[in-house]
């Protein structure tokens, strides 16, 4: 297997609140380029909190984050490796905040310093990418859930990341929508880390899944060949395998 | 829901006048109009404001919905004011008498604040916030003001919906809203909540913010330019301005 490059590195992190309460107990985190991480987990524990370190959105209480190859520690660190990591909030109304969708995916890149023509130009050229090709003048507060989901999509993917986190992406939303997310997913070429309480959806956005549990990451598995179990068939609670799927391997 | 820009959309000259040339014949009328004090200029402006709206086309109905509710604030000033402020009798009433002085007061009040108020609509409504934002930001007003316009207006629908769900929330529960502790207890923390909840999600929009290179300052798509027509209306208003400037002055020799 070739090298690939290690885009997020997380040695020993552990993060707690200044009250004492330890969200994050000890992670330790490898996310190579183009790998596709699924993070399952329970309610409060600690998955958002994960995403927001990598960020720098929270500081780490202990370890080191290593992002492209390099420590990041102070403000201007993260806002250097910001440009190259796309997070998509829970809440899509907390990610658009303009007031039309063209003028909230172009915000992106024109902090980044491209000028209003070309910001208008990749901004287009997003929406049609993810079929949204005619919203440009829609207001933002009048999408219905799922629209603003993939406009939020557009708002990050328009900066062209290299590496996207998504944070519980399918919250209220509908089959049809979470269909074409998953569609939207599968065609990326960058890596990302999807944190999710729905094991169905990871296993069809992400190669493999990792579980959060306490403060702490397991490797649970190649979501192509087993999977332990968060999903509701009658055998979901026993060891099992699916038919046509590789023997489990230790 | 809260119903907004109901005025921003027309095709009338005056929604495409250049939001710049709004926003400044906008401030310049409004205290051109409240430093008047003579008759003469305060009717000007009157006049002026109605030839405004004329132009904008706008319906009659809403806009005289919309000074009804400034109408009903003055009123109070025709209940107070004639018997409050000193001067030379004019009436009796019983044992009330009514000043002079506090009649004219009042209905200064009223053609100034009327005046003012439908050049704005004609002026400021008939264009969106965002469009007002941005030109704010072209005319150098500082970032974090127009920010804050923006984010306001963007958020205050996500707040509303936020108050209404916590209203059902409580109403769900069997709560009529009485004269009693218990109804302002929970009017307290619902606005409280409604504070937390808001305050939770300006920290979140702006990490969100963050997490897309924002450092401060703000960039806007639109450009603006500035036709013929633009400058011909700059010039009608700066008229209107300086007639109500001279009547005034006027009045003083």
């Amino acid at each position: 297997m070739e090298q690939l490059p290690v885009t997020i590195e997380m040695a020993d992190v552990g993060f707690q609140y200044p009250s004492g309460r330890k969200v994050i107990e000890k992670i330790d985190f490898k996310l190579k380029a183009g790998d596709k991480i699924g993070l399952i987990g329970p309610n409060g524990s600690g998955k958002s909190t994960f995403l927001h370190l990598i960020m720098g959105l929270m500081k780490p209480t202990t370890g080191e984050i290593r992002l492209f190859g390099k420590p990041v520690k102070k403000e201007e660190d993260f806002q250097k490796s910001r440009r190259k990591i796309g997070l998509l909030f829970q809440h899509a109304d907390d990610q658009l905040f303009s007031p039309t969708v063209l003028e909230d995916v172009a915000f992106g890149p024109l902090n980044l310093g491209y000028p209003p023509a070309e910001a208008r130009a990749m901004a287009l050229k997003t929406l049609e990418n993810l079929e949204l090709t005619g919203f440009e003048e829609r207001v933002t507060y009048r999408l219905s859930g799922g629209e603003k989901k993939l406009v939020a999509l557009a708002t990050v993917l328009v900066m062209e990341p290299e590496v996207l986190l998504l944070d519980e992406p399918t919250t209220g939303l509908d089959e049809e929508t979470i269909i074409r997310i998953i569609d939207i997913l599968n065609q990326l070429e960058i890596g990302y880390v999807i944190v999710s309480h729905e094991y169905d959806f990871l296993a069809r956005a992400t190669r493999l899944i990792y579980s959060i549990h306490e403060g702490r990451i397991v490797f649970d598995g190649d979501s192509s060949k087993i999977h332990s179990h968060y999903h509701s068939h009658p055998a979901g609670t026993v060891p099992h395998r699916h038919a046509g799927q590789l023997p489990e391997q230790d | 829901m809260i119903a907004a820009e109901t005025f921003a959309s027309g095709e009338s000259p005056m929604h495409r006048l250049d939001p710049r040339i709004k926003i400044i014949s906008a401030t310049v009328f409004a205290f051109t109009t409240a430093l008047a004090s003579s008759f003469p200029a305060m009717f000007a402006a009157l006049g002026a404001s109605l030839i405004l709206i004329a132009v904008s086309g706008l319906g009659l109905r809403p806009v005289l919905i919309r000074l009804a509710l400034v109408n009903g604030f003055i009123l109070f000033f025709w209940l107070v004011l004639p018997l409050t402020v000193a001067g030379h009798p004019y009436m009796q009433i019983g044992p009330l008498t009514l000043t002079r002085e506090g009649i004219l007061l009042s209905a200064q009040i009223t053609i100034k604040s009327n005046a003012i108020l439908i050049s704005m609509i004609a002026l400021l409504a008939t264009s969106s916030i965002s469009t007002l934002g941005h030109a704010l930001n072209r005319l150098k007003v500082p970032d974090k003001l127009v920010l804050l316009l923006l984010l306001t207006f963007r958020y205050i629908f996500v707040l509303e919906q936020e108050y209404q769900r916590l209203r059902r929330a409580i109403r769900i529960r069997g709560f009529t809203p009485g004269t009693n502790l218990h109804s302002y207890r929970t009017y307290a923390y619902v606005i409280g909540m409604l504070f937390v909840r808001a305050a939770a999600r300006a920290d979140r929009v702006h990490q969100a913010m963050l997490c897309r290179g924002f450092r401060g300052k703000f960039y806007s798509l639109r450009t603006f330019s500035l036709g013929t027509s633009d400058w011909l209306w700059a010039a009608a208003v700066g008229i209107m301005i300086i007639s109500v400037g001279a009547l005034e002055w006027s009045s003083y020799l």
